[in-house]
């Protein structure tokens, strides 16, 4: 394995840098929220995980459709690595979400239009893991795993979109006009705002970062693997 | 409005989710990789021994 590039040094500083300005600011900056108070925190975070959580399930679905009109194993490893570190990320934001829930929904769990759709988008994406180890050909694999995120990336619009389609959703809408359903909206005032959307912009990096490290581990992955084939 | 205890109590909870999760992660990651450079040392040295 090659040792870590200087720009990968350089974000593995930066992430945590960004890190800890975004925990400065959730706790420092942003105010308290009147009704809901300290829990309201948690709303950072959540929507950040979700944010980084939806994208890597749609660079995963671009690199499935290069890989189909390449056929190099390069993007099988890049859309592997997104996927994983989507699935963490958006796990994050389904557990946070339910413990959010509990003081302010009165319950851990109910299945609402956007709890039910995320749980579904996760179980595709856990499904797409148990499913490729099924795979022993490398080719048969990739190409499996490029069709499948296509395919399982229509869920990700549909996951975002739900509370903003289905009239009646308890889910609040951080962006746009919420409805008279939704319990737990609040007005966000302007340090709230630029709170979240520093928050958005570290999870990206932090992304990123991890994103870089999961497709090296999938190089020498791969290395290995191609070793294994050539002796045995 | 919630009172304070409470919302702090989940508040400390869902920090505590952000924090461990990735954490978790990121300790699987630096075991694969460990793993993976220990079953490439092995394979390479299995090609000297046995060299076709």
């Amino acid at each position: 394995m090659k040792p870590q590039p200087v720009a990968l040094k350089v974000l593995n500083v930066v992430s945590v840098l960004l890190f800890l300005a975004a925990l400065g600011m959730v706790f420092l900056y942003a105010p308290l929220e009147e009704t809901m108070n300290y829990v309201q925190k948690i709303f950072y975070f959540h929507v950040a995980n979700a944010w980084v959580g939806m994208l890597g399930f749609i660079a995963a679905a671009v690199a499935g459709v290069v890989y189909l009109v390449k056929h190099d194993q390069k993007w099988d490893i890049i859309e592997l690595a997104a996927v994983e570190i989507s699935l963490i990320f958006f796990i994050t934001t389904i557990i946070t979400g339910s413990i959010w829930a509990r003081p302010v929904w009165n319950t851990w769990w109910t299945w609402d239009t956007r709890l039910t759709t995320a749980t579904i988008l996760e179980m595709i994406y856990i499904a797409y893991l148990l499913l490729r180890q099924g795979i022993e050909d490398p080719d048969r694999r990739a190409r499996f795993g490029a069709v499948y995120t296509i395919i399982g990336a229509i869920s990700v619009p549909i996951t975002f979109l739900s509370i903003r389609i289905v009239s009646r959703t308890i889910h609040p809408v951080v962006i746009g006009a919420t409805n008279g359903t939704a319990t737990g909206s609040f007005n966000m005032a302007p340090q709230m705002l630029f709170t979240m959307f520093f928050a958005l912009f570290t999870f990206s990096a932090i992304f990123v970062t991890l994103f870089w490290h999961r497709i090296r581990l999938g190089q020498l992955a791969q290395q290995v693997e191609q070793l294994k084939l050539e002796e045995f | 409005m919630l009172e304070y205890s409470v919302s702090i109590k989940y508040m400390l909870a869902g920090y505590t989710v952000f924090l461990a999760v990735p954490a978790v992660y990121l300790i699987s990651l630096v075991i694969r990789v460990r793993n993976l450079k220990r079953d490439l040392q092995t394979m390479k040295e299995f090609q000297k021994k046995n060299p076709k």
